[in-house]
Order: C-alpha cells, then structure tokens, then sequence
C-alpha cells in the first residue's frame, strides 16, 4: 500500500490581473510531498514561489488547478473548512514572524489551540512542550517585543507545531534573520525533519536550501528542477511513524 | 471554541492596548456623563422654580393692580382689602394681606448702609399666607401695625449686610430717616431666581406708608385661603367683591384673572406654577440639544477610534485567520471588545453624571431624568458596536494573505 502523500498539486496555475496587466504568477505546477520529507522550494525573486507558498497555506486560493492536503480537497472548502484546514493540517512559519504583539509567547503558541477549543490547562501544557522542543521554554512569560529575531521565529515555529499538523510551511524563515540566528532555527527544522515531520520552505539562500533532503527550483511559476540530495538522498523512512513529538 | 474563551481573548486584546482603551472609555464617559447632567441640570432648575413658587404658598392668590397710577376708581386701597375679610361673601378667605413695596431703600446701622432689594409694608397675616417664617425674634403683631410702630423684620442679606458677627435683634436702622426697631430675623429663604429672596425686609403697612411710600394705592393684596383645594373659590369670591367695589361690569369677570378689561389682575400660585413650569422646559430641551450635540461628536469620537483600532489590528485579524480563526470567532472578538468598551465607558459615564449630580452646578442642583440615562446609554453603546463590528466583519471577511498584507 503506497501511504498517502502530504501534498499533492496539480496543474496550479495563479493569474493576477487582467487584460493587458495579466500576470501569471504560476503557471502549471505540479508538486507531491511525501510524509516525513523535508522540501527546500527555491527561486529568486517573482519566480512565484511566495504565491506558491500562499497557496499551499490555504491564505489565497489558486485561479486553477487542484489541491489536495493530506487526503482534502481544499480548492473546494468553505470559509468554515478552511479555517479548520488552516489550523489542524498546516502549521505556518511567516518571514516576519506574525507573533501577536503585546501577547506573551506561551500566549502566541497557545493561541491555534486555543482555535482548535483545546482546554487551557492542556493548552498550557502542549504550548510549554512546543516551546521547549525550539529550546525557549524559559522565555515563555516573555512578549515579542522583548525577544530576539531568531527567538521570535523560534516562538513562531513552536506555534506552527503545537496542533501537530499534518504540514509544516516555512515562507522564508531565516529571511530576517543574521546568521548565527539562521542557524539556531535552522537546527530546530533539522531536529523536526529527524523526528519525521514534513517540512515545505522557501528560501533564495543556497546554504539553506543545501540543507533539506529535497530541492525544488521554480522559475517564472514553472518546477525546472526538482533534484533529491547528498546522503538523505533516499525515500523518507519511518513515513508511518511521522506523526510524534521530539 | 466557547464564548467564555472568546470574552476571554477580547478582555486581552483590551488589555493589551490599556492607554487606547482607557482613552476611548473616556470618550464614551464624557459623551453620556455629559447628556446626563446636562439634562439633569435643566430639570433641576424645573424643579427649583416650581419648589420656590411651591414656597409661596399654593392657597394664597395674589390682588394686583393693572392700572399703573391711574385714576384713584381703579387702584387698590386699604379699604377694598379690608372688604376682602367679608365671612358672607367669602366664607373661604381665611387671612388678607395688603401690600405695599419699596424697592431700594436705604437702610443704614451705625454708618453701614445697605440698599434693600425689597422693603415689604403689610399686616402680620402676611407672614403665614407667603410662607416667610421668622427665624430669630418675633414678627411684628397687629397692634404693632395698628399703632404704627416703627418696627421691622429683616432678612438674611440685610443681617449679613448691616450686622456682620452682631445680634440685630433691638438694633435701631434708619430707613428713609426714619428710626426702625429689628424685632425680627427672616429665616433662611432659598432663592434660585436672579433677585436675592433674603435681601428684604418687613415692616408693618401703617408704618411703611407712613414713612416710604405715602398713601396712595396697594401694590398688592395677599389672600390666603383656608385650603389649597378653596383657592379657586377664594379666587371668584374675591372677584365678586371687586367688580362689586371697582364697579366693573359682570360680563368681564369671567376674563378675571389677567384678562385686560378689568382694572385688577388675580395671580394664582398654581397658575404660575404652570406657566413656569412650561418655561423650565423648555430650558430643559434646549439643554437636552445640546447634549445630543455632544453626545454626537462624542460618538463621532467613537466611531473614529473603533475604526482605527480594528484598521491597525487588520493584520493580526490575518495572523488569527493564518492559524485557523473561524470568521465568526474573529467578529465575536472585535464585537465584545467594542461592547466593553461602549458598555464600561457608559457605565462610567452613568457613574461620572450620579457623582456630579450630587454637587450644585452654577447654583441649581441637578435631578436626574431617567430616561436620560437609557438613551445616552443606548446611543454610545449602539455606536461603539455598529463602528466595532462593522469594520471587523469587513476585515473578518477578507483573505488572510489580504489582511496580511494590509497596512
């Protein structure tokens, strides 16, 4: 039995505008994400690979083509499915962090729970194990404003985590962030990738992207080049063990 | 995702902005304090000049006469009050109280002068009839004016004015070179009109005459009747006898009471009370006008700050959607936000204008209207949930990558 992939796209194709302004941001991408893989999606700036991101994070929704997460259908969800897709399936990871400002980080990483109608003390008890598995379990008190660029984005990916979703989407997350910070969060996807979690990023920084198991380049909305890489170079293992806290 | 959660999420997104939720709590504060008191205000000054005619005596009428110095038929004299007192044709007048009045007369003690507002010549039944006690020492009696003792009763102002840390009481005064005895002290009057209600003095009619006004007609007659529910008895009795004496024809009577054919005009307290009544309010809704006005620019006030706050808060309504907000979450948030806002900045309000209310506010002492606070109530609330909810439904509404990106 061949275990169901993650991500599966077909055929997405993204036009913004009309007329003479047409823009075809993507343009027929194909793309199947296996469970417990961890993809890097490269390309440089309007290659489409941030509307692609939008798109597989359920925030915009694709001119054509078809969608399905982890078994769903998601070009065909209401408003109310959507939302619920956005929190159990997805974990997001944004550029700019996207924390709640003035909200304490445990507050933040409680926060999809919270959506989820998760109890507060179990709330409070799965946000302070999500915090601790990006190693910031003692800033939890701590607001946005006082932590860290690498430290927020730590938060931040805590806070995708937390409802153990089927799908991890990073939008360039090193992208604000120096490089002793990019390696700390760095660390933390490469320990999420080991413990079986499948990760999606983008990114325009090749020391990144070198670090995945799987490289997508994408230019002018088009997959030229999808190669596996250096000794993870193999089917992901442990597909059906993926599912578990480090 | 319970509503307890959701109030929950709105009380910290209140928190987590204290100054702009304090700031727009006052707003709504000021706006619905301010209608309140205002109103408030207005009927209180209602209720002051009702209370101060009330004071007067609601079973006296007042004889006064229309034509101005004319021709001596037509005045008021001693004798015509005295046909007042008559048991068989006006069996329910109880007490009759001719009165002359002296305005700003001088009275001076021991080199202090003072300018009385009202110097008031009658007989001692007047002093039951208008509601005037004496506070300290007597009142003149009615051998008192039938000798033409030169005695006065003075009030308040005039005490404080000529007898500063001194007992009056058996002082001499001069008044229009003339030496008074103080027999008595008026007690405190409370006077909400622009004239001093204390700045009087009384003296018996014989020596007022005597002294300050000469012997020519009345300025008016108090008629006190035996019960308030008789004053209208009284009132046509009263009309009889003077149509009777001034020879007025029957045919005018009817017209009695102000009307210009008869040469005598009878003022009912009641009657004044209406008319005063309708003036205060329409103090009152001039007052209620401009508290809508206020009430209105505080909810414009409101509306401005509702709005920007749900404007600058597009993005993280975004980041909620990101992480899997349902619409209706996000709206029931921003909804019971602005609630409580619109809700405890009322209630302050309400508070703000019960405190206030408790102080004299430019010599009246404000009454509150109830209704007054339902609607000041209402309205703030009403606002402060149309401009809350209704940009937070839009932004609700919006793709999270729009809301997002919003800035």
């Amino acid at each position: 039995m061949t275990p169901r992939p993650v991500l599966d796209v077909r055929d997405l194709t993204k036009v913004y505008g009309t007329g003479e302004a047409t823009v075809h941001a993507l343009a027929g991408v194909s793309l199947t994400v296996e469970r417990g893989d961890y993809v890097a999606i490269m390309g440089s700036s309007g290659s489409g690979k941030s509307t692609l991101m939008n798109i597989l994070g359920a925030l915009d929704v694709p001119t054509a083509g078809s969608y399905h997460l982890d078994g769903v259908d998601v070009s065909k969800l209401a408003d109310r499915q959507l939302a619920l897709a956005r929190n159990r399936l997805i974990g997001f990871i944004f550029q700019a962090f996207n924390l709640i400002p003035r909200t304490t980080a445990v507050a933040n990483v409680e926060l999809p729970l919270a959506y989820a109608g998760v109890k507060p003390k179990e709330r409070r008890r799965r946000a302070m194990a999500a915090l601790d598995v990006v190693g910031l379990a003692d800033r939890a008190k701590h607001e946005p404003n006082q932590l860290s660029g690498g430290q927020q984005q730590r938060v931040a990916v805590a806070r995708a985590l937390v409802t153990e979703p089927a799908l991890l989407l990073a939008d360039e997350p090193t992208g604000n962030l120096d490089s002793h910070s990019t390696a700390d969060v760095l660390e933390v996807f490469d320990e999420l990738s080991a413990a079986g979690r499948t990760i999606v990023l983008i990114t325009h920084e090749p020391e990144v992207g070198d670090r995945t198991k799987r490289l997508i380049r994408l230019v002018d909305g088009q997959i030229v080049e999808d190669t596996r890489q250096s000794a993870l170079d193999r089917r992901p293992v442990g597909a059906t063990t993926g599912r578990h806290t480090a | 995702m319970s509503f307890y959660e959701v109030i929950r999420f709105a009380l910290r997104g209140l928190s987590a902005n204290k100054l702009r939720s304090a700031l727009t709590m006052l707003g709504i504060l000021i706006g619905v304090a301010a209608v309140i008191l205002l109103v408030a205000v207005g009927n209180g000054s209602a209720k002051a000049i009702s209370d101060r005619i009330e004071a007067l005596g609601t079973n006296t009428i007042t004889v006064m006469s229309t034509g101005r110095g004319g021709s001596s038929s037509t005045a008021l004299t001693v004798p015509i009050a005295n046909a007042l007192v008559d048991p068989g044709l006006a069996p329910d007048v109880a007490s009759v109280s001719p009165v002359v009045t002296a305005s700003a007369s001088t009275m001076t003690y021991e080199g202090s002068e003072h300018s009385v507002s009202s110097f008031v010549g009658t007989t001692p039944t007047w002093f039951g009839a208008s509601n005037t006690p004496v506070g300290t020492g007597a009142a003149f009696t009615a051998d008192d004016e039938a000798q033409g003792r030169r005695v006065v009763v003075i009030g308040q102002t005039v005490v404080e004015e000529l007898f500063p840390g001194v007992d009056p009481i058996d002082k001499q005064v001069t008044v229009g070179g003339a030496l008074f005895t103080v027999v008595g002290v008026l007690a405190q009057k409370s006077s909400t009109g622009f004239q001093d209600a204390n700045d009087t003095a009384v003296a018996p009619l014989s020596a007022v005459r005597e002294v300050l006004t000469g012997y020519g007609s009345l300025n008016s007659i108090l008629v006190q009747a035996k019960s308030p529910d008789k004053v209208d008895a009284v009132q046509s009795e009263v009309a009889t006898i003077l149509n009777q004496r001034l020879k007025v024809s029957a045919t005018t009577t009817a017209t009695a009471n102000g009307g210009s054919s008869t040469p005598y005009r009878i003022q009912n307290a009641s009657q004044l009370l209406a008319t005063q009544t309708e003036t205060a309010d329409t103090f009152t809704t001039l007052l209620g006008a401009v508290a809508a006005i206020s009430l209105l620019v505080g909810g414009i006030g409101i509306t401005n700050i509702m709005l920007v706050t749900v404007t600058e808060r597009t993005r993280e309504i975004g980041i909620r959607k990101a992480l899997g907000a349902p619409r209706r979450v996000i709206l029931t948030q921003f909804l019971i936000e602005a609630t409580l806002l619109s809700v405890l900045g009322g209630a302050l309000g309400v508070a703000a204008a019960l405190i206030g209310s408790s102080f004299e506010i430019v010599g009246v002492k404000p009454v509150i209207v109830p209704s007054s606070i339902g609607l000041a109530l209402g309205v703030s609330i009403a606002i402060g949930l149309f401009f809350g909810g209704l940009p937070a439904s839009r932004a609700a509404r919006l793709r999270p990558i729009d809301a997002l990106r919003y800035e």
